[in-house]
């Protein structure tokens, strides 16, 4: 198909390309100055992982230059460069947990680090698999009442499920077989803001329109949100029954959010925040009053506020955390020149600390502003876009990740109280990577659609006198044209 | 729905713009703080030992220096392992290093130095930064001689009473330069920095556990009655108030002070039995009667203990290490005691015992080295010190050289001649001979204390002069050695003399 001048110029692919190259020469800095740190020598190997990291990262540039050929150009270049240097920095955890002799034998794949990075060649497949399967992204919302109902499967399958399945550090996230094992959850998300995205779409106008008043704020009619309502409902209660409110937060955060962005009403945000706040002070008072779901809240608050008044004990991660990042100062202790094995878990809730105190304030502002590019695209798609289930899939699942980051970092660092959350792209595990990474892929979808012009076919047609003929969505005749 | 997606990305840039305010807050405002905060020791403690930390070293005969404390290389986490090759001989002198506790002596008041923190090691970190090498700790010089410390060591280990407790200190009259200083038991300071923790600790409570403390210094941080060595200072009241070493004063076989029942007697039968002695007699016999009676009817408790403090004793505020920073060993205060009774006034029977070192009178061994030094130095005290130089991690480069400050003036430049006749009459003709070193003027002065528990303790303090200029100051102590005692601690101060001289005569 003959496309017109203005295409290439918007398609940036060799863009992608460089950033790519130079993220993936960033990842590799990063591994050599690792073994220089650790073992006082750079192996004749440590390009390896890297370049199993780049074989992969490049086949995902080719993959998108044939499927999705207008996608943002920045997206893949910063998830792999957090990517490469969370399976760096896994790696580094590996080297200092065996024997000096063995540090230099420890093979590409073993060891945690090794684990991700096979996690991560999987989960580039995936996207790169969605991609192919869906070609428009307004397909997906054929699937929307089973993605809602499966979101609420996954979430509840840890809850119902014995703890020896199910529990990890006293959260029940999850769903243990044998060595292995998922955390269902990081999907639900993905699943619940397309099902949110979909209905609401469907239903904005009367939800806009068919309201009551009730204290100056418009309210719609319960039988248009209720099952909307129900489903974060019971989201909500699993997640408060598995002792994990900061995943409660995130759906939170992400219902309030879409249904903002759908009915264009600053109500839902006041109502939003006054709901938040009003459970965080009821959570936290239950938690001092009678304890139960709510006493891990609690505790939680109360290390948040004094995290010094039992180092030892109660706040001993937070006050590791802390003192890591402190330690790292403003250029940290290099990379491999720090003690990130001090903090519990700095391989999934404590990354971001770990790193922090080896690359210090200046490493990890960047890393901030890698998420915050990251987030910002997911936006900018979302705003470019032209239709609504679009507008809402891409700003659910941005603002999702950047909700996401905040209650982590937030959490790491004592700004707000410690929730488990997993760091996108960083921290250990396979749910989380392959969830982010098939976010991303959606992103990548939106934003392909975003981008292409008018004319150049694709998807959308042009109707005659410019005006983009109109989208239909499945299922209903919906129709957004407000750019 | 545009509106109100761009308000969402305005919150996201509001939530990262807190996250990252509250980063700059923990790792730019808070980051001194929580680096060195106490619950950080772990990781601290890896980057302390991640570069090599400086030598302690002594004197080994003239310019030559000998390693005390090193560091060398490892395969573990913590990349150095502090290493004491002398064991037990340095030990109090040194302090140790231990991984998790708190180290001691040199190795603490000196870490900022020998860890390569201080400021004067500022330009060799600045280096290292772009050699891109780690920048090693400094070297602490110290004033210790190696053949002034193996004498005392010897001395107070194979002391021919077999005293298991016991302490040695010998300083440079002149400048206060710590020549020797061995408390005993001892202890071997290299398990305590091993870097494997139980080890280390078990280490610790095994030492810990021991009936005499081997951790304890006992030259600076513990006293004991002086006994006779008090009539040191009884003498120098006495010069002062107009009396001259020939003058007679009044001895006895036993003496009464008024208002008491209390009587005290001398050491025998033989020792100033008749009624009147010279005051250079009563000292070189040790005459107790003579001095007990000189405090209560000429000299006075206020008298006393004034001229005890011109020799420092209730100084509360001594160290001894480094003289410019003014750190190092706290040095225990030595003290008279109340002489008085409950309503005020002079307490006659305790000034009699305090006159010749009993009742509450208690001083370190270092306070003993001390006195004898003022009496040597023409009665000018210097402030004591263990620092002689600070060399940089090259060795190249000195960062300090001690300049000896002076502490106080005991006695006037007249009273300390007066004295040294008197006491090298007492090494020369009395209860002192075996302190003596050919071709040097050597004074001194024994002491036998009642504890009124165990066996008295046996004390020498002392000096040599060659030229009339001093040498070396010396005390030793042994505990609950019996009334042999202080002839063998003499004997023992004699053999620290004699190696401090033979190495100066090596010069």
């Amino acid at each position: 198909m003959p496309r017109l001048k203005s295409a290439d110029s918007t398609r940036r692919r060799n863009s992608e390309l460089a950033l790519l190259a130079l993220a993936l020469l960033l990842v590799l800095a990063y591994y050599a100055t690792v073994e220089a740190t650790m073992l006082d020598t750079i192996t004749p190997d440590f390009w390896v992982p890297t370049a199993a990291l780049a074989g992969v990262f490049l086949a995902m540039h080719v993959v998108i230059r044939f499927l999705a050929p207008f996608a943002d150009p920045a997206l893949i270049p910063a998830v792999a460069l957090l990517n490469g240097l969370g399976v760096g920095f896994l790696r580094r955890l590996d080297l200092s947990k065996v024997e000096a002799a063995d540090q230099a034998n420890l093979s590409t794949f073993s060891g945690v680090g090794g684990r991700q990075l096979a996690w991560t060649l999987i989960s580039v497949v995936l996207a790169a698999t969605l991609l192919a399967l869906i070609r428009d992204h307004r397909n997906v919302s054929r699937y929307s009442y089973t993605l809602g109902l499966s979101g609420i499967v996954l979430v509840m399958i840890p809850a119902v499920l014995p703890a020896q399945f199910s529990e990890v550090n006293g959260a029940k996230l999850w769903i243990r077989f044998g060595g292995f094992a998922i955390q269902p959850g990081e999907f639900a998300k993905l699943a619940l803001v397309v099902f949110f995205a979909f209905y609401l779409v469907r239903k904005r106008e009367v939800l806009s329109l068919a309201s009551k008043r009730f204290l100056g704020i418009d309210f719609p009619r319960g039988r248009d949100l209720g099952p909307v309502l129900v489903v974060w409902m019971m989201s909500l209660l699993v997640l408060v029954f598995v002792k994990d409110l900061g995943t409660a937060l995130l759906y939170f955060g992400l219902f309030v959010v879409t249904l903002y962005v759908a009915t264009e009403r600053v109500s839902w945000l006041i109502i939003g925040l006054l709901l938040f706040f009003g459970g965080v002070f009821l959570a936290y008072f239950l938690g001092s009053a009678i304890g139960g779901p709510f006493a891990n809240f609690y505790d939680r608050a109360q290390i948040w506020l004094d995290p010094f008044s039992e180092p030892e004990t109660r706040g001993y991660q937070l006050v590791q955390s802390l003192l890591g990042l402190g330690t790292g100062g403003l250029f940290g202790s290099g990379p491999g020149g720090g003690a990130p094995l001090q903090i519990p878990e700095v391989q999934n809730d404590f990354i971001f600390a770990g790193m922090g105190e080896e690359i210090g304030l200046f490493g990890i502002t960047a890393l901030l502003m890698l998420y915050l590019l990251i987030v910002e695209r997911g936006l900018r798609a979302g705003l470019d876009v032209r239709d609504s289930f679009g507008k809402l899939v891409a700003g659910g699942l941005a603002f999702t990740m950047g909700l996401q980051v905040f209650v982590i970092i937030g959490g790491i660092s004592g700004l707000i109280p410690l929730t488990g959350q997993t760091t996108p792209f960083l921290s250990s595990g396979g749910s989380s990577l392959m969830a982010n990474w098939l976010l991303v892929a959606m992103l990548l979808r939106i934003s392909d659609a975003a981008r292409r012009p008018l004319a150049s076919g694709g998807g959308l047609a042009a109707a005659p006198g410019g005006k983009p003929a109109p989208q239909q969505l499945h299922g209903a005749p919906t129709e957004v044209i407000r750019p | 729905m545009n509106a109100p997606l761009r308000k969402a990305g305005i919150v996201i840039l509001v939530l990262f713009g807190m996250l990252f305010a509250n980063l700059n807050w923990v790792q730019a405002v808070k980051g001194e703080e929580y680096r060195t905060n106490e619950y950080n020791a772990s990781r601290t403690r890896i980057a302390e030992y991640g570069k090599q930390r400086g030598n302690v070293e002594v004197n080994s005969g003239g310019t030559s220096t000998e390693a005390v404390a090193l560091s060398k290389p490892t395969d573990d986490a913590l990349s150095y392992q502090r290493e004491y090759p002398f064991g037990d001989l340095y030990a109090h002198v040194v302090g140790y290093k231990p991984v998790t506790m708190a180290s001691t002596s040199v190795e603490r008041f000196e870490n900022d130095y020998l860890s390569g923190q201080s400021d004067e090691l500022f330009t060799d970190r600045v280096r290292a930064l772009f050699t891109g090498e780690e920048a090693a700790g400094g070297n602490v010089l110290l004033t210790v001689s190696k053949a002034a410390q193996e004498a005392a060591y010897k001395g107070l280990k194979e002391n021919e009473l077999g005293v298991d407790v016991g302490a040695a200190v010998a300083l440079d009259p002149s400048t206060g330069a710590i020549q020797a200083m061995v408390s005993m038991p001892s202890f071997d300071p290299t398990p305590l920095a091993g870097h494997n923790y139980d080890e280390a600790g078990a280490a610790y409570a095994k030492y810990e556990a021991e009936k005499n403390n081997p951790l304890l210094n006992r030259a600076v941080a513990d006293v004991w009655p002086p006994g006779s060595v008090m009539k040191i200072i009884d003498s120098a009241a006495a010069l002062e108030s107009g009396l001259t070493p020939e003058t007679s004063i009044q001895a006895g076989p036993s003496y009464v002070a008024p208002g008491t029942t209390h009587e005290i007697t001398n050491a025998g039968p033989g020792v100033c039995p008749e009624q009147q002695i010279t005051m250079i007699r009563a000292l070189t016999v040790s005459c107790n009667t003579s001095f007990a009676r000189l405090a209560v009817e000429k000299l006075g408790a206020d008298t006393l203990k004034k001229k005890a403090q011109a020799f420092g004793f209730e100084d509360k505020a001594l160290t001894c290490g480094n003289l410019r920073s003014n750190t190092g060993l706290t040095v225990a205060a030595s003290t008279t005691g109340e002489i008085a009774n409950p309503d005020g006034s002079e307490d006659k029977a305790a000034l009699a015992q305090s006159a010749i070192g009993q009742k509450d009178v208690r001083i370190t061994p270092l306070q003993g080295a001390m006195i004898a030094a003022a009496v040597a130095n023409d009665g000018v005290q210097m402030r004591p010190y263990l620092v002689q130089r600070l060399l940089g991690p090259d060795r190249t480069s000195t960062h300090y050289t001690a300049s000896p400050q002076e502490l106080r003036r005991s006695v006037s430049s007249d009273v300390a001649r007066d004295l040294r006749t008197m006491m090298e009459s007492v090494v020369n003709n009395g209860t002192a001979t075996s302190a003596q070193v050919e071709g040097y003027e050597v004074g001194g002065k024994t002491g036998t204390s009642q504890n009124g528990i165990t066996d008295n303790h046996g004390w020498f303090v002392g000096y040599a002069m060659k030229d009339g200029k001093p040498v070396s100051a010396v005390a030793v102590f042994l505990e609950s050695a019996g009334d042999a005692g202080s002839a063998e601690a003499t004997r023992i101060a004699g053999q620290i003399l004699k190696a401090v001289t033979s190495e100066r005569g090596g010069n």
